[in-house]
């Protein structure tokens, strides 16, 4: 039971930072929300009892890509759309 | 790339820095017994590489130093693949497995925790990928974080 209520938090979890992702309009943010949607999807691995998959997801999915989609953010603009 | 961040950044980072690399390290070299290995070590440790490129962003040429450790690792990683061929059996056979030698012991029987002496050719391949993976994402990181400043826009 407890582990049915733990999984059905961390999908709430993963839904909500994904439409988060969507909805920021500034994009510093958005990176930010990427990386959390992507540590609530290692500790789903976590649960699933896939824990090499999971360091992995939290190394590269939440460290690596939102280093580089900061980078990337700071060559360009950070506001979406033309003004 | 001469940026800095503040000084809550700067101390996090600095503390922050080694227990990453030492877990990372850690990952690596016990990826034959626990969940890991060099890809998933060496990911870890490349983004303590990260933290300090954000909070301290000045940085001399790195370029020629993380690839040659990464051309190193990657060689290492295929002449001992080669070797065992050379020894007179398949690619990538594991000669080093129980003759007593560096990881070379014996794997005990039944249940137990494991012990770091054993595997063979499965510790050194899992700390060469480690020193490739390790140098290749650092690698992409300096760089981006370097073209990144050239062509910074005022907003």
């Amino acid at each position: 039971m407890i582990y049915f209520i733990l999984q059905l938090l961390v999908l709430f979890g993963l839904v909500i930072t994904a439409a988060a992702v969507i909805w920021f309009k500034d994009l510093i943010s958005a990176a930010i929300a990427l990386g959390a949607s992507s540590l609530i999807l290692s500790l789903q691995f976590y649960l699933l009892r896939a824990p090499d998959v999971a360091i992995a997801e939290a190394a590269v999915g939440a460290a690596l890509t939102t280093a580089i989609f900061i980078f990337a953010i700071r060559a360009s603009q950070r506001e979406e759309g033309y003004k | 790339m001469n940026w800095k961040m503040s000084r809550v950044v700067r101390t996090v980072t600095d503390v922050m820095v080694v227990p990453i690399i030492v877990f990372g390290i850690y990952l690596i070299i016990h990826g034959h017994l626990t969940p890991g290995g060099g890809f998933q070590g060496g990911a870890v440790v490349a983004s303590s590489t990260a933290l300090l490129i954000i909070a301290y962003g000045s940085f001399r040429d790195y370029k020629k130093d993380f690839s040659s450790v990464e051309s190193i690792g990657l060689t290492l990683f295929i002449f001992l693949a080669i070797l065992g061929i050379l020894l007179g059996a398949t690619l990538f056979y594991n000669f080093g497995a129980g003759t007593g030698g560096l990881f070379g012991g014996r794997v005990a029987e039944g249940i137990n925790p494991g012990y770091i002496n054993t595997g063979g050719t499965v510790p050194l391949m899992n700390i060469m990928v480690g020193l490739e993976v390790t140098a290749a994402l650092s690698l992409i990181l300096w760089m981006m974080a370097k073209s990144s400043d050239s062509m910074e826009v005022e907003a």
